[in-house]
């Protein structure tokens, strides 16, 4: 479910498509810099697995479900440059193949999701995990409130817009309350999810997760 | 329809939607000539009813945003059918669901009668990075493999009696979730090796350019035309 044409006005969205266009180029940039050939396949796979893994249904009750969005998620896990192509690369194809997200609204969805959603819950996943003890377990709890935050950020980032160029006539504050009430509850999901996902691959291929990994200590051969 | 070249109708389809968001929904008589003209493409395009309608679900959401609007808002009132409705609400409403609906039939043509891969190429050829172009179709060539093993896991986990009811059993789900990451994470290593070993330097082969004619530029660019016409027609009939 992402912003729709004519939703924000075209102004508006193109400053934020421009905004959006910077911060992938910046990712493009420290993807390279970071993983160099590998960078590719690795962001493609982190975009099939997040396409995938929002198929699967984590059931609330009373009938209904709710799926993981997996900003924060694929930035502990693959790093934040590769989880920003990743997520571009995933809403650009939902809006271009899925009729998903109007295709004048797209640097919107980018922004918020792509850029939001993955650097603010990269950025709190950094914080909580230098507060907490180092320990693996530490990964998977820093992770979960990465999530936490990142779903209401990326809400916030759709307000903003809806302040500078809302086609809508809702008040700003009811807007904002609706928004941010709504996706707190969501995000507490999405925390649940994350952590729950993280701590299962660190107990078996820790190796894998770029969070875990920036923590080890290099392998140090001592005399001869 | 399906064989015009794909970065022309990604450039087609935008400029259209982009002349239906910049219309104002108080020229309606505009929007009548939107839909007439997006229906004769689709109806060309001969895509299956119960695939725009899967399609159109994605909107939802929105059309009941949109309908609460003119009864929840501020400023002038007036009656309809008597019901005391916001004037702005209204106007505001209809807008979103028009220029929403408008956007979506452009972007359900596009992708209905465009091969996912030749969108792709399309994005590429009006300079998409390279890399975000690699990644898109590694990403097109291992959903199906991705989204077949989940489906599996989910047939493994029922066959063992699994049935997830609530909160309770999302640790399963995730543990799920994290043995999809790690068996994505796997074939992704494995298939880039192969492909480097087989003499991959970060580009697709290209096959041969297709040519692309006269009549197939005019057809595409008669889409856009055709509503910047209307909208210019329409404003200066009715809004003055």
């Amino acid at each position: 479910m992402h912003i729709p044409d004519g939703f924000i006005d075209l102004q508006t969205s193109a400053i934020f498509a421009g905004a959006a266009a910077i911060c992938v180029g910046v990712s493009l940039k420290g993807a390279r810099k970071e993983l160099d050939d590998k960078s590719a396949p690795l962001a493609g796979l982190t975009a099939v697995f997040i396409f995938a893994v929002q198929m699967l249904n984590f059931p609330v009750g009373a009938g209904t479900s709710g799926h993981l969005l997996g900003g924060a998620l694929a930035a502990v896990l693959v790093g934040p440059w590769a989880a920003t192509l990743a997520l571009t690369v995933v809403l650009l194809m939902q809006g271009f193949l899925f009729a998903d997200g109007g295709l004048s609204a797209i640097g919107l969805n980018i922004f918020n999701i792509a850029v939001i959603g993955v650097w603010v819950g990269y950025g709190t996943y950094l914080i909580v995990k230098r507060l907490l003890p180092k320990r693996k377990s530490s990964v998977a709890l820093a992770g979960a409130i990465g999530g936490l935050i990142s779903v209401p950020a990326a809400a916030f980032g759709f307000v903003v817009q809806y302040a500078l160029g809302g086609n809508a006539t809702f008040s700003l504050t009811s807007v904002f309350t609706a928004m941010i009430g709504t996706h707190i509850v969501i995000g507490i999901g999405e925390a649940l999810i994350t952590g729950l996902t993280i701590s299962a691959i660190m107990a078996s291929r820790s190796d894998l997760v770029h969070g875990w990994k920036s923590n080890e200590t290099k392998l140090v051969i001592k005399g001869i | 329809m399906h064989s015009l070249p794909a970065h022309l109708k990604i450039v087609a389809g935008l400029l259209f939607i982009i002349v239906g968001v910049a219309t104002s929904i108080s020229n309606w008589q505009a929007f009548i000539g939107y839909f007439l003209v997006i229906g004769t493409v689709l109806a060309i395009a001969k895509l299956p009813v119960k695939k725009i309608l899967s399609r159109a679900t994605v909107e939802i959401p929105f059309v009941l945003f949109a309908f609460l609007m003119p009864f929840f808002g501020t400023g002038e009132k007036f009656e309809l059918l008597g019901l005391s409705l916001y004037r702005e609400g209204l106007l505001a409403g209809a807008a979103i669901i028009a220029k929403g609906t408008l956007g979506l039939l452009v972007a359900i043509t596009l992708s209905g009668s465009t091969k996912a891969r030749e969108i792709i190429g399309g994005l590429e050829t009006l300079r998409l990075p390279a890399l975000m172009v690699q990644i898109a179709t590694f990403m097109l060539r291992y959903v199906n493999v991705v989204s077949d093993e989940m489906e599996r896991m989910k047939v493994a986990r029922q066959s063992r009696g699994f049935e997830a009811k609530g909160i309770a059993d999302w640790k399963i789900l995730a543990q799920a979730a994290g043995a999809l990451f790690i068996r994505s994470y796997e074939r992704g290593e494995r298939v880039h090796l192969a492909m480097l070993s087989r003499g991959y330097v970060g580009v697709m082969p290209v096959m041969e350019k297709p040519v692309i004619t006269k009549f197939q530029r005019f057809s595409v660019i008669a889409l856009p035309a055709c509503a910047l016409l209307i909208f210019l027609f329409t404003n200066m009939i009715w809004s003055r």
